[in-house]
């Protein structure tokens, strides 16, 4: 199983957001995708996941067409994406955003399995079971939003910017629990950050998305080396 | 002091049906953002439904679950057929923010007429279960009847029934969450649009109990309901229009504040009192008592 | 200085064009009957209450469910100047745009942070309220109501049919108030509403009282439906709280959603065309079939509520828009490609 994007395209109207990508990503990889604001990458996991519709181009997961169907079926099929910006519903409990994430699963044994997994994972999370979700912080949140889309028992996770807007010390705990995740399940993970030099040194591949256009793609060890990428997009 | 009792009695049932309608409102503004006026003639479609049921059963307990699922299918046919699309083509321009409640007006008039033609405007008795009359303590009667008591104690068993289902079941659950953030919940594997469709056909049933309980000792014709949708919309807005507990709570000050002002001060003053207590209520909290609390945009 | 001559021009052209109209429709008013006339007439009262909806809706982006209401007091204001100050029919419109104007503005003031829904909600429940008032003061004359009259036309005239002289009342008052509001629209706060409408943040951050011009355009709309309800009270001779059912605030939304919510001009006159000759055509079709009296007289409520979804469905925002973007589509696909 791998994911492979070929000449994809999207628009937002008469924006073209992402502009014919192809790319391929191995299965068990951790692969980081970084750019600029407006670089097209949340616009990229949104076509994944079935939340946007894309213009041109194919986009699959194993035998699954991710340009086919709506956001609740890719779910099923294996995929999760957390969406940008802490996606966890504030009115619900956290064990509530727990759960939502396994109510279509058939199967509440396994379920109930995951759902174990998850808070030993988050163990702040199973202290604040009962808490609304808006009294969490936002490292908090980060995570709960993040165990939702586990809870699901994906094959490929998609995350949009984990690191938005959180201490730089919350910040690497979540990186490292991404790479952990990563390292000890049968997890692919495409990772979109702002954060490139975080997400870079977690990763195994990484991306550079640039105004809807693939500008260097490889080894993150060796985007990390690249003087030009180092100029341009980790700062230094 | 009898004054006061059957203020308070009065005031409780009515409530309690205002209360109702308020949460059928609500149940399909929370999860499509739409403010249905059909609702009343939906009802009085779902009652006059229970009402052929009553006439050639002879009995109502058939004719109140009969009218609910009637009602429930209406409604998820209105919502599938009509609003679903209606979001989707009328999203820009200047009637985005009201065509929805533009189309409820439209189906709430085929509503009126469809019914008319099918049933005539003549007013049809809606036999009753138990006794319609006062009941007597001692030597007074009070305004309160058997029926009233059969509309409070339905009311608190259909509203506990809800509370249950929304707090305490996955369906529930998914409900909930399809109405605070769709798009999360999609992303969990709601089905968004199916949850959708049956938060409209929960609220059709609650509808159509309301129908059914008020009418027997009134008459049933097309526009019967209609007032009750002033009413219900009344308490749903000073609810806060989007939780149920608000609901139930803008129910009971409404219709407190009818049966205190009709037997304090005058019976003419019904239709005066549902606005001036909302515009009291809204100048303090322009979204009701329980709406716009929660930080739905953290 | 050259905008402001443009200004000028069109203004001139807008000007010439309601003379015009308003010499034909003067024209046609000697040639046609009664029944025309009374049509006429009501076609006015609704082309003016549907151009208070047009400029509340489809320029502020709020909805009112009272606009009924309004006209209501617009009606009794101008019965009750008349009853009690004995002012000539013409003072009497402009007393009931006062009146509806001023209870416009003071429920405005109330609701100015309410939206959508919970506006709706206000007024709705004023549409219920207000018609039962009447029989709270006697002054208002109950369920019977009151009598107003017209008066007869000017002997410069000399001898005009009353059915003819109504209508020349009301369609003159509506092609007034067109013109008028025409020029509002076109002003800078018709721009103003457009703005806040599509987006209130941005406005209130580029300078504009969003709740202030909401209120403004709160009132105006008030005052217009004030005037249409003393046109209706006129062509009708009395004043009750029965001429001001619910429905009628449902009756002028759809005629103002029927041509494009906001389309002033052709949209109000082509919603109220619909609006009385559907009566018409109902009429015409029960007698030509022979339709059962319970079909005949749902019959009409059906049609304008079928059309009213089709309307909102199929045309959303009108059939202009529609027409313009099919012509956007062709030229789209012709030029070919994206971006
Ligand atoms: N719903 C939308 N409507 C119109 N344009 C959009 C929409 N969403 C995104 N865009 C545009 O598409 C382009 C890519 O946006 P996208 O959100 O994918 O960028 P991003 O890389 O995720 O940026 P950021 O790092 O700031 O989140 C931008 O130019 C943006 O303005
Ligand atoms: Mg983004």
């Amino acid at each position: 199983m791998s994911l492979i994007v070929r000449n994809l395209s999207v628009d937002h109207g008469a924006i073209r957001a992402i502009n014919n990508l192809s790319f391929i990503v191995e299965k068990r990889r951790l692969t980081a995708v970084i750019g600029a604001n407006g670089a097209g990458k949340s616009t990229l996991l949104r076509t994944l996941s079935g939340l946007i519709p894309a213009s041109e181009g194919k986009a699959s997961w194993g035998e699954h067409n991710l340009l086919k169907g709506k956001a609740e079926q890719h779910v099923r099929n294996g995929v999760s994406h957390v969406s940008e910006g802490k996606s966890v519903i504030p009115e619900l409990t956290v064990e509530e955003n727990l759960d939502l994430g396994a109510l279509w699963r058939r199967n509440k044994k396994e379920a109930d399995v995951t759902k174990k997994y998850v808070l030993e994972l988050f163990p702040r999370l199973g202290e604040r079971l009962k808490q609304r979700g808006d009294t969490l912080s936002g490292g908090e949140r980060q995570m709960l939003a993040i165990a939702r889309a586990l809870m699901s028992k994906p094959q490929l996770l998609l995350l949009d910017e984990p690191s938005l807007g959180l201490a730089p010390l919350v910040i690497e705990q979540i990186f490292q629990t991404i790479r952990d995740i990563a390292n000890s399940s049968d997890l692919t993970v495409l990772l979109v950050e702002q954060n490139a030099m975080g997400a870079l040194k977690i990763a195994d591949i990484g991306v550079v998305l640039n105004l809807g256009n693939i500008v260097a793609i490889g080894p993150s060890a060796d985007l990390i080396a690249d003087p030009a990428i180092r100029a341009a997009y980790l700062g230094y | 002091m009898e004054k006061l009792i059957s203020a308070s009695l009065i005031g409780l049932s009515q409530g309690a049906i205002f209360a109702l309608m308020a949460l059928a409102l609500v149940l399909v503004f929370r999860s499509t953002r739409v403010v249905n006026f059909a609702q009343a003639g939906q009802a009085m479609v779902s009652t006059y439904i229970g009402w052929e049921v009553v006439t050639r059963t002879e009995n109502y307990w058939i004719a109140l679950p009969a009218a609910a699922l009637a009602g429930a299918l209406l409604a998820a046919i209105i919502e599938t057929f009509l609003m679903r699309p209606l979001a989707k083509r009328a999203s820009h321009g200047a009637i985005a923010p009201v065509a929805s409640i533009i189309a409820s007006l439209g189906v709430l008039g085929v509503l009126h007429s469809g019914a008319a033609m099918i049933w005539t405007s003549e007013q049809k008795l809606f036999l009753s279960p138990v006794s319609v009359n006062g009941i007597e303590i001692g030597s007074t009667v009070y305004p309160f009847s058997q029926a009233d008591i059969l509309i409070i104690s339905t009311v608190i068993i259909v509203m506990s029934t809800f509370a249950f289902f929304f707090q305490r079941t996955s369906l529930g659950l998914s409900l909930r969450a399809a109405a605070f953030q769709p798009e999360i919940s999609r992303l969990a594997g709601v089905k968004v649009d199916r949850v959708r469709t049956i938060g409209w056909a929960l609220s059709g049933a609650a509808g159509a109990i309301v129908g059914v309980l008020v009418t027997p000792g009134n008459y049933l014709s097309p526009f019967s309901l209609d007032i009750l949708l002033v009413y219900g919309f009344v308490a749903a807005v000073i609810g806060g229009l989007e939780s149920p507990q608000g609901a139930a709570l803008g129910g009971l000050i409404l219709g407190m504040s009818l049966s205190f002002t009709s037997i304090y001060v005058s019976s003419g003053l019904t239709f005066i009192v549902p606005f001036v207590v909302l515009l009291l209520i809204l100048i303090v909290k322009p979204k009701g008592i329980f709406g716009g609390g929660s930080s739905r945009n953290a | 200085m050259e905008g402001v001559l443009e200004m000028h021009s069109t203004h001139r052209r807008r000007l010439i064009l309601f003379i015009v109209v308003g010499a034909v429709l003067f024209y046609f008013s000697s040639r046609v009957g009664i029944l025309r006339l009374y049509q006429g007439s009501t076609v006015s009262m609704y082309v003016i209450a549907i151009g208070s909806i047009i400029l509340l809706t489809g320029y502020s982006g709020q909805i009112s469910l009272g606009n009924g209401a309004f006209m209501a007091i617009g009606a009794y204001v101008a019965v009750l100047s008349q009853l009690y100050l004995d002012l000539p029919f013409v003072l009497t419109f402009f007393v009931a745009v006062i009146g509806a104007a001023l209870a416009g503005l003071i429920l405005g003031i109330a609701a100015a942070r309410l939206t959508g829904p919970y506006l709706a909600g206000a007024t709705l429940a004023l549409a219920v309220a207000l018609p039962s008032l009447a029989n709270l003061f006697p002054v208002l004359g109950g369920e019977q109501g009151l009598g107003y009259d017209s008066g007869n036309a000017p002997t410069l005239f000399g001898e005009v049919a009353r059915f003819k002289w109504l209508f020349w009342i009301s369609s003159f008052t509506a092609l007034i108030t067109c013109l008028i509001l025409q020029n509002i629209l076109k002003s800078r706060y018709g721009r103003i509403w457009k703005s806040i409408r599509s987006n209130s943040v941005a406005a209130e951050l580029t300078g504009i009282h969003a709740s202030k011009s909401k209120v403004l355009a709160f009132m105006l709309s008030a005052g217009i439906a004030g005037l249409a309800g003393a046109v209706l009270t006129m062509s009708l001779g009395t004043v009750s709280p029965s001429a001001f059912p619910l429905s009628l605030s449902f009756a002028l939304i759809t005629g103002a959603v029927i041509a494009g919510i906001s389309s002033l001009l052709p949209g109000s006159l082509v919603g109220a065309v619909v609006l009385v000759g559907m009566s018409q055509l109902v009429g015409t079709l029960t007698t030509r079939f022979e339709i059962g009296d319970v079909l005949a007289q749902n019959l009409k409520e059906l049609i304008v509520s079928a059309l009213l979804i089709l309307a909102v469905v199929f045309t959303p925002n009108g059939p202009g828009e529609k027409i313009r973007e099919m012509r956007d589509h062709r030229k789209h696909h012709s030029h070919g490609g994206h971006r």
